[in-house]
């Protein structure tokens, strides 16, 4: 099913930021969930994590991969956690 | 209360914090920095946090832990930025009425805490080479 293309502000941490070569990108995205931005951006700069033990927050809150996104959001995609 | 610096963590004074008439034990974790991991020798860690979600996550943990263990007094603090061997990276405390509260919501903290706050951790090595720490397991591969 077609989803209308929807504008995504993107933040990128630790790994993903390295990987990225930047912190933050706005782009125009085929997306209907967070997982899908997540494919989507890893295709984008040639990554091939998978999302297994990542996190993603939706602006600045917690998600899910399965949560919906809209146009607007900003989408925060974090790699494995280690604090302590 | 949670907390993210960039300075060096006082533990004497956090202590001083938690001070409570009704507490009749208090309980700490100082996680600090050391100089091996997974047989690689470890010049400094350099952590990241996320802090906006450090603070909402980490006060939920303390919730969680409250609702648990019934303590009087918990706070906790993590460092970020480049950490030298012996630093302090991160420190919890609990004050209860009684030990069994303090032991397990300082475990329950910590423990959470690890799994669950935006935070990263990178390892310098002797020899000049760095890694992300845990992204080997969503990698597929290793960035040392």
């Amino acid at each position: 099913m077609n989803q209308p293309v929807k504008t995504i502000t993107v933040r990128y941490f630790a790994m993903f930021r390295e990987h990225a070569g930047l912190g933050e990108e706005t782009l125009s995205l085929d997306v209907a969930t967070a997982k899908d931005v997540f494919e989507q951006t890893r295709l984008r700069h040639g990554s091939k994590e998978p999302n297994g033990h990542c996190k993603v927050a939706i602006n600045d809150e917690m998600a899910d991969w399965s949560s919906p996104v809209s146009d607007g959001d900003t989408v925060l995609l974090f790699p494995p956690v280690a604090g302590g | 209360m949670i907390e993210v610096t960039s300075a060096a963590i006082d533990a004497e004074l956090l202590k001083r914090a938690l001070c409570n008439a009704g507490a009749g034990g208090f309980c700490s974790f100082e996680g600090w920095v050391r100089n091996e991991n997974d047989g690689r020798s470890v010049q400094r860690l350099e952590y990241e946090a996320y802090e906006p979600l450090v603070i909402a996550e980490g006060k939920k943990v303390l919730a969680e832990a409250q609702q648990r263990f019934p303590y009087l007094e918990a706070r906790c603090v993590h460092r970020t930025g480049l950490l030298e061997i012996g630093d302090m990276a991160v420190w919890v405390g609990v004050a209860s009425a009684h030990r069994d509260e303090a032991f397990k919501a300082c475990r329950y903290i910590i423990d959470e805490l690890k799994v669950r706050l935006p935070i990263w951790k990178k390892e310098h090595y002797v020899g000049g080479d760095s890694g992300w720490v845990n992204c080997e397991r969503c990698a597929g591969h290793g960035q040392r």
